[in-house]
């Protein structure tokens, strides 16, 4: 026998099961009144500084249908690259931008979509310059733990393949699986970001 | 001590893997690559915290938080515990969110295929912010266990879902609350997932008749242990990246 490590166990996840806009977007489901808004709906707030996009995307199974009971968060840098969170020890992020989004796929097509700002570049841990990107973490029925994943930016092609992050993937051919595709419609600028779970083409997740 | 370091690593044989075909669903939506391991960067080290200014007065209580004629029917329990990080140390602030079906097992959803019916006083969401502790309660009504289409005959036990955000986007947890004594919980394919019962065992909340409420409320304690970090005496990195 040996001394024990007095650690805790991790509580074990499990699914977020086919309700969780129920709990995670009552508003969205159809519960109202119970909050006055669903948390992460709104990330940027007046006078935000950097340049405004629109994510778009669905989440799809391993048969190519789309997911349309899952929930999709994010969080990200503002546009100066710092978070809004008491963990940002480098600076004051911006305190008109929230940094967390929170949105349900819609319920017929699947699509989810996040009105945000680009977030600037941060450093990886020996203090290279991660390429900009956005942290999503999705659950949903048949997800027993919550998939981690990035988004990184089309038009940022020069800082994607200096990012010490997806150098380290040993299929280069999979970095594309994160990388959103920028267009403009009408002055707006969307990325659109496809999250697949299974199949060739399957998105990138992480263990972080 | 300063919460400075990185995570601990999550152990992935501890949660139930991606795939447990017992749960029919899991088998066209789990991962089939590898996840790519990666040391805690700024962007997982950071995460959303939410201030008691958000919830209002009555979102920790589902008995009342949705009541429109009276209020919610079923046995009437508080839920308490503490949320902690493997090192055993409070998470103070830490935003819990929960929902559940009603007392007859239904939840409210358009999905919702089950015949038991909804209760006109039950929404079935809450959500409460620990103190400065960790401790934090809720007061709901024990749902119901329900039929579920899985394999024929399929029925959850009584549970509650919890969605926890602590400090770090790198701590963010969702789980299900199940109750002490019942035997559904060990013929659940969900639960079953899990691989060992040791683990299993910290999902079941204790019935506590010391901590009932005279002639209104049972009460279950359920602590919620998050990912924890390293010290920075131990830390081999620069502060701050």
């Amino acid at each position: 026998m040996v001394q024990r490590l007095d650690h805790l166990k991790e509580t074990p996840s499990q699914t977020a099961g086919p309700y969780i806009h129920i709990g995670a977007t009552p508003n969205h489901s159809g519960i109202a009144g119970v909050y006055s808004n669903d948390l992460g709906k709104a990330m940027v707030g007046r006078g935000a500084k950097g340049e405004r996009i629109t994510i778009v995307g669905r989440v799809f199974d391993g048969a190519g249908e789309p997911l349309k009971d899952a929930l999709v968060e994010i969080w990200q840098a503002d546009a100066a690259g710092l978070h809004n969170s008491p963990q940002e020890k480098r600076g004051k992020a911006d305190p008109n931008f929230t940094g967390f989004g929170r949105q349900a796929t819609d319920g017929k097509t699947g699509e989810f979509r996040f009105e945000t700002i680009k977030p600037g570049a941060v450093p990886f841990v020996d203090g290279r310059l991660m390429a900009p990107h956005i942290t999503a973490w999705i659950i949903a029925r048949g997800i027993n733990v919550g998939l981690h994943t990035r988004m990184y930016f089309s038009d940022e092609a020069a800082a994607n393949a200096k990012c010490p992050v997806l150098a380290r993937l040993e299929h280069q051919g999979r970095v594309k699986s994160l990388i959103a595709e920028r267009s403009e419609k009408g002055g707006k600028v969307v990325y659109r970001f496809d999250i697949r779970l299974q199949g060739e083409d399957q998105t990138v997740f992480f263990d972080i | 001590m300063q919460e400075t370091g990185s995570f601990y690593r999550r152990d992935r044989g501890w949660h139930p893997p991606p795939l447990t075909p017992q749960y029919k669903t899991s088998i066209l939506r789990s991962p089939r690559f590898a996840y790519l391991s990666l040391e805690n960067t700024i962007s997982e080290m950071t995460g959303p915290v939410f201030g008691h200014n958000l919830i209002g007065e009555l979102d920790n209580d589902l008995i009342q938080n949705y009541a429109k004629s009276g209020e919610a029917i079923g046995p009437r329990i508080n839920v308490y515990g503490r949320v902690l990080d493997e090192n055993g140390r409070p998470v103070p602030g830490a935003l819990m969110e929960i929902w559940q079906a009603n007392a007859g097992g239904r939840y409210r959803h358009a999905n919702e295929g089950y015949k038991a019916p909804l209760d006109p006083n039950f929404g079935g969401c809450g959500r409460t912010i620990a103190d400065g502790e960790g401790r934090y309660w809720f007061r709901t009504i024990k749902p119901g266990p329900y039929p579920w289409p899985n394999r024929v005959n399929d029925w959850r036990p009584a549970h509650i879902h919890f969605s926890i955000f602590g400090h770090a986007f790198a701590q963010r947890l969702v789980t299900q609350m199940y109750f002490e004594g019942d035997p559904m919980i060990w013929q659940c394919p969900i639960v079953m997932g899990i691989p060992d019962r040791a683990a299993v065992e910290l999902l079941v909340a204790a019935l506590d008749r010391d901590s009932a409420t005279h002639m209104d409320s049972l009460a279950y304690k359920f602590d919620i242990v998050l990912r924890g970090r390293r010290s920075t005496p131990f830390e081999n990195r620069k502060e701050g990246n």
